[in-house]
């Protein structure tokens, strides 16, 4: 069974303490930031700030909200960059997370462009870069762990459990609350399904959450990719067949004269 | 460099500069890496070296498979004359795809790994296959008139090895040769467009579609003789040889051909998909399409299906000159322009990466005039053309 995490928005009350605790257990370095006017600080996800809550301020159903969301990679079901990388970088493993290794990665960043979530970052100030994103402290994980920031918050708006599970608890949450939330676990569906689910007061798009279809963004790629083989097969028969069929027409000797045009057709 | 010949003309010399501030950009960008020499961030993380070198790159060498596969296959011998001039444009184009990647990788020196790890899923993985395999084959198919030149070649070292029998080898593996060739080229150009299919919902709608590999095959297909036309009719331009115009018409019309199976894919897949109407609709992306379509090919297949424009020099440059710019527009739109960039950020070329750019397409004009010079290139070399080598 793979685990998941359930978010919140409705009990999140912005302390960021997920963002220290991440900082923290990844060892990661703080970034130099300006004041934007928001306590929304630092204002991207870096290659050194795998996790940052995203500040939102809606006007739905004729009331002001100041909406929490925590952002990180969503740990597809179907991961776009496990599928883009060339080398087999990224791994959806069994328990949840997608894995990222040093050790296979070339620099080709396919899997920044592939993510439907914008996720994977760079280390651009790095003349030996690698691509950075949260782990979903796999490494915790094996260890019997929660991850460093649902342990760290303390409103319980970050929820750590099996996939199932927290599916059902997120409808019932829903059920027994209608007026608080929107009817729509983010995550469930998804691009296939992710293992970061999420519950809001407000449509998900007015919190910048893309709005991404419900089947995986793999599908066109494994069909296309699944062509190769009877393609291969097939040029390579056509060309020797056409090459077959021309010479016998034009006789052995090949000797063509020059204005010997329209007889093949057109070539493709 | 080594071209200190009795006299250098004024263009050489400018290529060489732009080759020069290339190679300095390069190793400055080895230096002090991607962030401090590109405008590249986690929001565009392709850019000009992608759109450009890589994407532009190969489907503008796509005139070697064609014209190899008009020659070799269809056998048809009237266009044996640009024949040798596609294979090294091609060669070319190739190997600085790949120097651009090497420049463009985050950590090049671990290039091989893809050897060693396959994730034969992964539509870049076969594009990488397919464009290191191709460009030795292409190697092979241009290897003759290195061997023809090498044969005559008054140098006693040079002159000890015996040239005829690796060009005889080649000679009797040529037809393979060429049919990987094709094999490989319809495999990786139509990848490329494979590559864009992991975007639906970053890729605009009137450009995302399931079949744009295939669009993108048979785009590189059109381009490849517009391509050969392009930079023939310039090297006859610096060389002196003329081609005859028979060669440009055919091609031309050739073109036109293909163009209008293209804009009739595009306009079925965008009525298949019901999005026909965003044409009109989504701007400001609907005026990029109509760019790239007017220029790249409406324009072209009325003209070229003139017998006015097929019997004039100057109109069938210029209209293959459309087909090359709606392409490079077509492959910027789909992995630049109308690709979504993530939120709050913005892209434009840093100089670096221009100056790489240049540099890289400058070293390819350097070689095609070194080649001009030293090699068999001229279409008086007919005979002595690849499936009739060893005439000496």
């Amino acid at each position: 069974m793979s685990k998941a995490v359930l978010c919140d928005a409705n009990k999140c009350i912005g302390c960021r303490a997920c963002q220290v605790a991440c900082k923290q257990w990844n060892e990661m370095p703080g970034e130099t930031t300006t004041n934007t006017g928001s306590y929304e600080n630092p204002p991207k996800t870096t290659a050194y700030t795998l996790t940052k809550v995203h500040f939102s301020e809606a006007d739905y159903d004729g009331k002001f909200h100041w909406v929490f969301t925590k952002i990180q990679c969503m740990h597809c079901e179907h991961p776009a960059c496990a599928a883009a990388c060339l080398v087999g970088a990224f791994q959806k493993t069994e328990e949840g997370p997608v894995l990222y290794d040093d050790h296979k990665c070339i620099g080709c960043r396919y899997c920044m462009v592939a993510c439907p979530f914008g996720i994977p970052a760079y280390q651009w100030d790095d003349p030996t870069p690698w691509v950075r994103k949260c782990t979903f402290c796999a490494d915790r994980q094996t260890g019997g762990l929660k991850p460093a920031c649902v342990t760290a918050c303390p409103s319980g708006a970050l929820k750590f459990s099996e996939r199932d599970a927290l599916i059902a608890e997120a409808h019932q949450r829903i059920a027994a609350e209608p007026s608080k939330y929107v009817n729509h676990v983010y995550g469930e569906e998804e691009v296939g399904g992710t293992s970061w689910l999420y519950l809001s007061p407000v449509p998900f798009d007015m919190l910048g959450m893309p709005v991404v279809g419900s089947e995986a963004v793999t599908v066109n790629v494994e069909r296309a990719m699944g062509a190769v083989p009877p393609v291969l097969v097939g040029v390579a028969a056509l060309m020797s067949g056409i090459y077959w069929l021309v010479k016998r027409r034009q006789g052995s000797g090949g000797a063509v004269t020059p204005d010997d045009k329209e007889r093949v057709g057109v070539p493709k | 460099m080594k071209i200190n010949k009795r006299s250098i003309p004024v263009g050489t010399l400018i290529l060489t500069t732009v080759v020069l501030i290339g190679l300095i950009t390069m190793i400055l960008r080895y230096i002090n890496g991607l962030g401090a020499t590109t405008n590249l961030s986690d929001g565009r993380a392709w850019g000009l070296w992608i759109s450009f070198d890589l994407y532009c790159g190969v489907a503008l060498a796509a005139g070697g498979f064609t014209l190899a596969g008009i020659v070799y296959i269809f056998r048809r011998e009237k266009y044996h004359a640009v024949a040798r001039p596609a294979i090294l444009t091609a060669f070319l184009g190739y190997t600085l795809v790949i120097l651009a990647l090497l420049v463009d990788l985050g950590q090049p020196w671990y290039i091989w790994r893809f050897l060693f790890n396959w994730n034969i899923h992964s539509p870049m993985f076969e594009v990488s296959l397919c464009v290191m395999t191709y460009t030795i084959v292409l190697a092979l198919e241009f290897s003759p008139v290195v061997f023809e030149a090498l044969s005559k070649s008054d140098l006693p070292i040079i002159k000890r090895f015996k040239w005829q029998i690796p060009m005889r080898i080649i000679r009797a593996i040529q037809i393979p040769l060429v049919i990987a060739g094709i094999v490989l080229s319809t495999l990786h150009q139509s990848s490329l467009g494979s590559m864009l299919l992991m975007m639906p919902e970053t890729l605009h709608t009137l450009w995302y579609t399931p079949i744009l590999p295939i669009l993108f095959l048979n785009s590189a297909i059109a381009v490849g003789p517009a391509m050969v036309m392009f930079e023939s009719t310039l090297s006859s331009r610096v060389f002196g040889h003329r081609l005859s115009l028979d060669i440009f018409s055919g091609l031309g019309k050739m073109t036109a051909y293909i163009l209008s199976v293209y804009l009739l894919l595009k306009i079925v897949d965008l009525l298949a998909r019901g999005d026909l109407t965003l044409i009109f609709t989504a701007y400001p992306e609907n005026l990029l399409w109509w760019g790239e379509m007017v220029i790249g090919a409406i324009l072209p297949i009325v003209l070229f299906s003139m017998p006015s424009v097929r019997q004039s020099r100057t109109w069938l440059f210029w209209t293959a000159t459309l087909v090359v710019v709606g392409l490079i527009f077509n492959r910027f739109n789909v992995s630049m322009l109308a690709l979504g960039i993530r939120p709050d950020f913005t892209y434009f070329p840093y100089w670096m990466e221009f100056a790489v750019s240049a540099g890289l397409v400058a070293d390819a004009m350097l070689v095609i005039w070194l080649a001009n010079r030293l090699l068999p290139m001229g279409p008086g070399n007919k005979e002595g053309a690849i499936t009739e080598a060893g005439s000496n």
